[in-house]
């Protein structure tokens, strides 16, 4: 297995995490899942910075954000596929 | 298959009470803030102490005094230190430090400055101080097994990288470590937020769990709600660790937990600086999530090496307790290495699994624990702050 530019926790998450610097828009990311290992591929649609996330399917505003197999916050603003989740369009749940 | 490390051992100081040191200091430690400088002036007369000053210690009263209290004799009873001057402005609260410090069998002696001036009582002080550091470096490190070490953690300047690699490697640390006898701490109330279901199933019995959640909601009532902002200010997540990636409270409280691994269970839950006191095994405390304050708190309970995951770099370090940080991110590597001590930027790249860098971790204690200087030791970092739990008087 080469290096992956992305890393998700479990199988249940819709984020996965950047895990290389410089990562660029369109680069075809190779995506793994610590879990077990298992790995796919997904395009980035954006330039996303070391240790942020990645949508891992289209997300609407709304959407519980789930990471570590758990609620993590919720969509206040859509992300696509392979795009980038952070303060802009997620928000906690709690304050 | 995971090493054993039932039969390592280090070389460490056993003191009178039974406890392993892995530090060897003298320390000059005030009372209040008023007795910083006569501390001070005893560490410049006599080389190989350490003075410890801090912010407060007047017009305290009952349970932040009572904190305050358990804070600085914890200090000076850690099995880090060797023997401890305590100074303070009068002798009344001085002599409760002394007494309570004394329980541990350490020689201690404490002065106080009303009556004397400064001048007079860091006289009397250096002479005490000197003959410590004689006794003190005429002691013999002996053999003791691994299994002797109180270990605490507490990660900063967390990111998505510490969730991922450097907080697991400390839990799978403490999944090897703990099932030998050894003692482990961690906590960071506040930053239990999203994840305190998960926590509460965490405990090893019933009565634990109770305790950890009282402590929870106790401080969601009586600070969160009364004073909470969005995202409490920038202070949880921080900007740091948004900066990090990091994007909400929940995010963080998962990754906070991985640090106490996949088959450990706290056995009690304590309030802050509060000695562990049902044996070997993992404990929850109560503490806030700033890095100073917590190891400080940590130190106080008695524990006697601390492990530190860091995402952004955080450089926290701590007077008496040496101070292990980890690191994942690459950038983090390549920015500011000279404060990491564990490189674990190979678990991100799939080129080291998290079994890998929990032995690595344990190697790293064992060496540090032997004497080699962490690199927060090194720089200088003698961070020491104390909590406050409301206005003094």
């Amino acid at each position: 297995m080469g290096k992956p530019q992305l890393l998700v926790h479990d199988h249940e998450d819709n984020v996965g995490v950047v895990v290389v610097e410089d990562l660029r828009a369109g680069t075809d990311m190779l995506c793994v899942v610590t879990a077990d290992n298992s790995d796919r591929h997904l395009i980035a649609k954006a330039d996303i910075a070391i240790g942020h996330k990645v949508a891992l399917k289209d997300l609407a505003e709304g959407d519980t954000v789930i990471k570590y197999g758990e609620d993590i916050g919720r969509m206040v603003g859509p992300a696509e596929q392979g795009g980038h989740v952070h303060t802009h369009n997620c928000k906690t749940k709690r304050w | 298959m995971p090493l054993d490390f039932s039969d390592t051992t280090i070389q460490a100081w056993r003191r009178e009470n039974g406890r392993v040191g892995v530090r060897n200091h003298v320390i000059i430690l005030p009372v209040d803030d008023i007795s910083n400088a006569a501390c001070e002036a005893v560490a410049n007369n006599v080389k190989g102490t350490m003075a410890i000053p801090h912010a407060y210690g007047r017009l305290q009263f009952g349970e932040d005094l009572e904190l305050h209290f358990r804070t600085i004799i914890g200090t000076g009873a850690n099995p880090n230190v060797a023997a401890c001057v305590v100074i303070g402005i009068e002798p009344g609260w001085t002599k409760q430090i002394v007494d309570g410090i004394a329980e541990t069998g350490k020689p201690v002696f404490g002065i106080s400055i009303e009556q004397k001036g400064d001048f007079e009582a860091i006289r009397q002080a250096s002479w005490k101080a000197k003959e410590f550091v004689h006794w003190a470096t005429d002691l013999q490190k002996e053999e003791c097994p691994i299994s002797d070490l109180w270990v605490s953690t507490k990660c900063g300047e967390s990111d998505t990288t510490t969730g991922l690699s450097s907080c697991p490697t400390v839990g799978n640390m403490y999944d090897k470590l703990l099932p030998n006898g050894s003692y482990g701490c961690f906590g960071e109330t506040s930053e239990i937020t999203g994840a305190e279901h998960i926590c509460k199933e965490r405990a090893a019995t019933p009565e634990a769990a109770e305790k950890f959640m009282k402590i929870f909601q106790a401080y969601q009532k009586d600070v969160i709600e009364p004073y909470k902002t969005s995202d409490l200010s920038d202070s949880q997540p921080t900007k740091g660790n948004i900066l990090g990636g990091l994007t909400t409270i929940e995010e963080k409280a998962l990754g906070n937990l991985e640090k106490i691994g996949k088959s450990s269970s706290y056995i009690d839950a304590l309030g802050p600086a509060e000695a562990p006191a049902m044996g070997p095994g993992l404990y929850f405390m109560d503490t806030s999530s700033a890095a100073a304050e917590c190891v400080t708190l940590m130190a106080a309970a008695g524990y006697v090496m601390h492990t530190f995951p860091t995402g952004q770099g955080n450089v926290v370090g701590n007077p008496i307790v040496p101070v292990i940080k980890i690191s994942g991110n690459p950038r983090t590597l390549r920015t500011m290495s000279e404060h990491i001590d564990l490189d674990v930027t190979g678990v991100l790249t799939r080129e080291q699994t998290i079994e890998d860098a929990g032995d690595a971790l344990i190697e790293c204690i064992r060496r540090t624990a032997n004497g080699r200087v962490t690199s927060a030791e090194a720089l200088g970092h003698q961070e020491f702050s104390l909590t406050k739990l409301y206005r003094s008087a």
